[in-house]
């Protein structure tokens, strides 16, 4: 396994995605947000069987080309992995994901998105934080070129208060322990000008989803 | 695009080039200048109704319709927007002094759980410009506040807006509630919002789930129509 911290760039999982990882017959096709996250979760737990490979996190930001670009490197793969792990929640397909994946027979976490299984999806959907704006380890390293530059706020900062008028709190879903994106994702919500919450997650649901599966 | 040469003076464009130049303001989110030529266009004896439809609300169709195919991103729609809703503001009062036509009264919010609300505004807004009465319950609404809303107002028209998927459902729980009041035969139900589709409005319920801005007030508009052919 190459070291995440060395080997891979934010800049690239946010647009290009990641080749495969790894020597397993499983393929996890994850959003480039998550990579980090897989790879912490096959080291730590050993599972050798599985190979990492990413989409380009900012697919996000267009969420219908999300199944077409979760079939295509299906297809692509077809011939060389035994089985599909995708580790997306729905992200705003509204379903169509889920349809894509029973179509093609792999396996996609069941949760909404990615703050609600770093949460722990139950809980998450049980807290009903409405007025919450959330941060990953991701989001708080990209923060700027995930959140603050797609919403136009560096060109136009009297936007904020149209995005974020109806929002109280900035929840920080830590996965890691890290002085350094704790002090960023402080920073985040001072810029947005919301209080901020820091809720150590660990890496939630995500561990479950891919132990359990060969 | 007016500032590009500095100088340009809108007041001394001709009527035609003068609207060509306010949908480029618009495209552009120039508040001011969208506010000024509003008022150059009322001066020159312009009825209200006529500004509205034939320069913002045609300028902001091409807004939505390069936001649709990916040309415009949300900042710059909520720029275009924000600069249509200052013209709105100088015309609206003078819509009704002067008699535009009335299409009819809707009722909109974000349901409840959901605090997405830019697709919502838009929506109000073009059909606020289209003649539509509008009620904004704002975000965040339970179904009580729909249905209470629609009876209390007269309302005809009932739209949700959802973006997530988890509040997607609640959209059924109002039509749902609807039904049960015996009430669902008294309003047309609209529903958007990114990641519905066609088949979870029919699924749900709705009369019809509009893509955008510009189907919802074709939707809208024709579906008071037939209402009103039946009556
Ligand atoms: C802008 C945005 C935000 C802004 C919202 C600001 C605001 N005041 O609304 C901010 C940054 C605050 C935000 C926050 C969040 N967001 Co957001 N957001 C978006 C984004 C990028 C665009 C939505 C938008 O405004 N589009 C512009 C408008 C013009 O388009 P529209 O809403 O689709 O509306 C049009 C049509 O749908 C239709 N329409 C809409 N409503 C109605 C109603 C009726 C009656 C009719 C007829 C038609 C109609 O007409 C409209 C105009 O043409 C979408 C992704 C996307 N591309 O859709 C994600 C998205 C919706 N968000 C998402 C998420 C996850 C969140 C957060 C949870 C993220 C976080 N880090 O915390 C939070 C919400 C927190 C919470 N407590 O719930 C996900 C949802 C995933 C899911 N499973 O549901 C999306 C899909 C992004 C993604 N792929 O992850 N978000």
């Amino acid at each position: 396994m190459p070291d995440p911290d060395t080997q891979i760039t934010d800049e690239a999982l946010r647009d290009v995605g990641l080749l495969p990882f790894g020597a397993g017959k499983t393929l996890v096709i994850a959003c480039g947000a998550l990579a980090r996250e897989v790879l912490a979760i096959i080291n730590l737990n050993g599972l050798d069987h599985l190979t990492l490979t990413c989409l380009p996190a900012i697919l996000h930001n267009t969420p219908k080309d999300i199944p077409q670009a979760v079939e295509n490197a299906i297809i692509a793969h077809q011939d060389t992995y035994d089985h599909f792990l995708i580790a997306y929640g729905d992200c705003g397909t509204g379903g169509l994901l889920q349809a894509t994946c029973d179509r093609l027979g792999a396996v996609m976490i069941d949760a909404p998105h990615c703050y609600a299984f770093f949460d722990g999806t139950d809980q998450f959907i049980a807290r009903g934080e409405v007025t919450s704006f959330f941060l990953t380890d991701f989001l708080a390293r990209q923060f700027d070129a995930f959140v603050w530059t797609p919403l136009g706020l560096n060109r136009y900062p009297d936007l904020r208060d149209m995005y974020f008028g109806n929002y109280e709190n900035l929840v920080y879903l830590a996965q890691t322990d890290d002085a350094d994106l704790l002090a960023k994702a402080k920073v985040c919500a001072d810029r947005l000008g919301l209080k901020f919450e820091h809720r150590k997650t660990g890496y939630g649901d995500l561990t479950e989803f891919l132990t359990s599966r060969s | 695009m007016s500032d590009q040469d500095g100088d340009l003076i809108l007041a001394d464009l001709n009527d035609s080039e003068l609207v060509e130049q306010m949908m480029d303001d618009l495209y552009d989110g120039l508040k001011d200048e969208i506010a000024e030529a509003v008022t150059i266009l009322l001066d020159r004896g312009w009825v209200p109704y006529d500004i509205l439809t034939k320069s913002l609300v045609l300028g902001m169709q091409i807004v939505g319709d390069d936001f649709r195919d990916g040309i415009l991103f949300v900042p710059e729609v909520l720029r275009s927007a924000q600069a249509m809703k200052g013209g709105m503001a100088i015309l609206k009062p003078l819509l009704v002094e002067t008699g535009a036509p009335k299409m009819g009264k809707m009722v909109i919010g974000t349901v409840k759980g959901d605090i997405h609300d830019i697709g919502k505004n838009l929506v109000a807004m073009m059909m606020e410009g289209a003649g539509f009465e509008i009620i904004d319950l704002g975000i965040n609404n339970p179904a009580e506040d729909y249905i209470n809303t629609a009876i209390n107002e007269g309302c005809d028209i009932i739209g949700m807006s959802a973006l997530l998927t988890t509040t997607m459902p609640y959209m059924k729980v109002v039509i749902d509630q609807l039904t049960e009041m015996g009430k669902r035969g008294d309003y047309i139900v609209l529903v958007g919002g990114a990641p519905l589709n066609e088949e979870f409005g029919k699924a749900i319920g709705a009369d019809a789930y509009c893509d955008d801005a510009a189907i919802a007030v074709e939707t809208a508009k024709s579906m008071i129509a037939r209402r009103h052919n039946q009556v």
